[in-house]
């Protein structure tokens, strides 16, 4: 029973962090919400060259072959830094579906390499979402049809635009035909890999709503530690101190619960999807206080376009229904936990 | 990341599960804020330390069988998924026992612990006065040197139990004209010395849960302070945050009370679903659990590491304390016109029991230093913000 990361993952995270915290910064994020295409081609490459892209693609097909507990650091920092770019959608969702295909399987085998070098942009289309994120931008789309996962190329979609609050989002509502050119998977086995890559995308939410929160407190936190009042910085009353104070609690208290969730899905418990739902209500409550706390303790500032805390406010509020809303994830907690199957009581924190 | 437990964690479990099932009283215990609830409790401590399973955690010599934390959070989920009785020895077992591990000499320990694992001697806390609470440097009772005893003069306040209580520990000013944290020393006084008087307060459950305690011309050996004179409130302080935390109340006893809180509203549904509210406070109360339960095993991962745990303790602290709070108001709210109820009241069915935690769960949020100075704390200590 050990439950913390590697040195080699926290390394990593602490890599990423590092490239991210001069590579991303909020001046560079706003330079790119002005865009028209809102991503910088740039940016994605440096990602790739860090190694992010090929974070959890097989070794054999140039991957790193790392897993769902690895992401759960990278999504953080994803978060934490904002990236105005899906990469977490190709890389980590998408790829997760891909690499579950079966070893040969020509889309795995044509996809994944690409998906590790960087040059691949996925988008991803599930039911419970109501749009398609980056649907415009993507060469090639997995899309959901009943039991039945297809892969198609964007020229043979149709994309209407529908612009976020977050400028940075990309969404897409689209329309195309399934044929069995571009079905990957279909009956037991898509169902599956359907229920798997809303798990992914939800536990890839969630890491960035916690990072996000973070991100958000940090801000706060260097605000009120500068900005005075009444002859003193307005982090030394107690009633801001409170409010800081509770965001930290919620976000530690969010962290252990995504990193079981995310153990969960890398050894296929048969509990994970009830512990991902449980980690996306924990980051969302999270990352929803530290907009609110945050935004209360710039007072007008932080309800001005110019300060950086609403590039991160408004991408918690975006995500926050993203691979399924609050209600999806209660409702599934709700089912195991009024059912009869419920492990109640001490003991079970970790039992399938 | 390695979520299972090994061999002989499981051989562990077993044991203690068997163990309990063997021993655990059959009918519960009295409150053990009444004489005869508390000797209950005592024979109960007794029992536990007959087997090494008092205090799991410390060494084989002082009375325990040298647990590391994993198997301590193992202990913990048995003990309190079988409902076994509350510690009624946790303020000298779970506070004063790791300041002792820490700071205490070798003569200390050996003389101190043992009985401490039993229940032989049961301990109360000395730390607030009437003046001194939240701000608890401004001690004024004092412990004078003469010659090889201190002589101590003045009042404790909020003394948990210590009518019935054999021994208290805790900070007195032993320098003279010193202030704030300077010039406290830490000291254990028996409570049969001539010049103790301890007087029950009545708590909000009518019962003697605590006490004022006043010394005059208490003559204390010098050999019963813990760490250097003058240095009493860095020993008080400096005991892990960890400890005073998490081993205090440990995730699983939260648990427990997170499942029956589920049956509870299983078993009322119809009447409670009447209230839309309720169905969302159970599934949080058991989330939160869940979610206390899992940062327990991470601290521990965390701190097997070789990491230090500071401020985060305040976080615990907060976090069971209200989510105790939370899971009892909830439990009244189900129980609605029965809430209200004693045990003994005729009408009180599966009610019994969730009024006297509803009761106690109201000083969760006060006592062990308020949750307005833990989010001080977490502010200035965690997040750096100035004083």
């Amino acid at each position: 029973m050990d439950f913390t990361f590697t040195d080699d993952q926290l390394a990593f995270r602490e890599a990423i962090s590092r490239f991210l915290m001069t590579e991303a910064a909020p001046e560079m994020l706003r330079e790119i919400w002005e865009t028209d295409v809102g991503r910088s081609p740039d940016l994605r490459n440096k990602i790739a060259a860090q190694g992010l892209t090929a974070l959890s693609v097989p070794e054999a097909l140039g991957g790193l072959g790392m897993d769902d507990v690895a992401w759960a650091l990278m999504t953080q920092e994803l978060g934490y830094y904002a990236i105005p770019d899906s990469l977490a959608d190709t890389a980590y969702v998408a790829a997760g579906l891909l690499s579950a295909l079966g070893d040969g399987h020509p889309a795995r085998e044509r996809l994944l390499p690409r998906i590790a070098d960087g040059s691949l942009r996925l988008a991803i289309g599930h039911p419970v979402n109501l749009l398609v994120s980056d649907a415009q931008l993507a060469e090639v789309l997995i899309l959901l049809d009943g039991d039945q996962v297809h892969a198609v190329s964007r020229a043979e979609v149709d994309v209407e635009a529908n612009p976020s609050i977050d400028a940075s989002r990309r969404l897409g509502r689209v329309s195309w035909t399934p044929s069995a050119a571009t079905c990957l998977a279909s009956g037991e086995e898509g169902r599956a890999l359907g229920a798997q890559l809303l798990d992914r995308g939800a536990l890839s939410v969630a890491g960035q709503l916690l990072g996000l929160a973070q991100r958000m407190l940090d801000l706060s936190v260097d605000y009120v530690a500068q900005r005075k009042q009444f002859g003193k910085p307005i982090g030394s009353f107690q009633a801001v101190k409170h409010h800081l104070a509770d965001v930290a609690r919620q976000i530690e208290m969010a962290k252990p619960v995504l990193y079981r969730a995310a153990h969960g899905l890398a050894h296929g418990e048969a509990a994970a999807s009830l512990w991902v739902s449980q980690a996306r209500l924990a980051c969302c409550e999270a990352s929803w206080l530290a907009a609110r706390k945050g935004i209360q303790v710039h007072g007008a500032m932080g309800y001005t376009w110019e300060v950086d805390l609403q590039m991160f406010m408004k991408r918690a509020w975006s995500l926050d229904a993203s691979w399924g809303d609050r209600g999806f994830h209660k409702s599934r907690v709700a089912e195991y936990l009024f059912g009869d199957q419920a492990r109640l009581g001490p003991g079970h924190t970790f039992e399938e | 990341m390695e979520l299972t437990y090994t061999a002989k964690q499981q051989a562990f479990r077993a044991e203690v599960r068997a163990w309990l099932a063997e021993h655990l009283p059959r009918e519960p215990l009295a409150s053990y804020d009444t004489r005869e609830g508390f000797e209950q409790h005592r024979a109960w401590e007794a029992k536990l330390f007959d087997s090494r399973l008092s205090m799991v955690m410390w060494p084989a010599d002082l009375g325990g069988r040298g647990c590391d934390l994993i198997e301590w959070l193992i202990f913990e989920e048995e003990y309190y998924g079988a409902g076994a009785p509350m510690r009624v020895n946790q303020n000298g077992q779970l506070l004063l026992g790791s300041t002792l591990m820490e700071f205490g000499t070798q003569a200390q320990k050996q003389r101190f612990l043992p009985p401490m694992a039993a229940s032989a001697e049961m301990w109360a806390q000395g730390w607030s006065e009437p003046n001194a609470g939240s701000d608890m440097a401004a001690i004024t009772s004092k412990a004078l040197l003469d010659g090889d005893h201190y002589v101590l003069n003045g009042q404790k306040t909020w003394s948990t139990r210590a009518i019935f209580a054999d021994w208290l520990f805790g900070l007195f000013r032993s320098e003279p004209g010193s202030s704030r944290h300077h010039g406290l020393s830490f000291l254990m006084v028996p409570l049969d010395a001539p010049g103790v008087s301890i007087r029950p307060i009545k708590a909000l459950n009518g019962k003697d849960a605590f006490a004022e305690v006043f010394f005059d011309d208490v003559r204390v050996p010098v050999a019963n302070r813990i760490g250097a004179q003058g240095e009493g409130w860095h020993v008080a302080m400096a005991t892990a945050g960890f400890e005073r935390g998490l081993l205090l109340r440990s995730p699983a006893r939260f648990q427990h009370t997170a499942r029956k809180l589920v049956e509870l509203y299983k078993a009322h549904r119809d009447s409670a679903d009447r209230d839309p509210g309720l169905r969302e406070a159970v599934m949080e109360a058991w989330m939160g659990a869940e979610a206390y339960a899992l940062s327990a095993y991470h601290t521990v991962g965390r701190l097997s590491r070789g990491e230090a745990i500071g401020a985060e303790s305040s976080i615990n602290k907060i976090v069971w304390s209200e989510l105790d709070l939370k899971m009892h108001e909830t439990a009244m709210r189900i129980l609605g016109a029965r809430g209200e109820l004693l045990a003994k009241a005729p009408a009180a069915g599966d009610a019994a029991g969730w009024l006297e935690g509803f009761l106690f769960a109201q000083s969760g949020p006060i006592y062990a230093g308020t949750n307005e100075i833990q989010r001080n704390i977490i502010a200035e200590r965690m997040l750096g913000l100035p004083k």
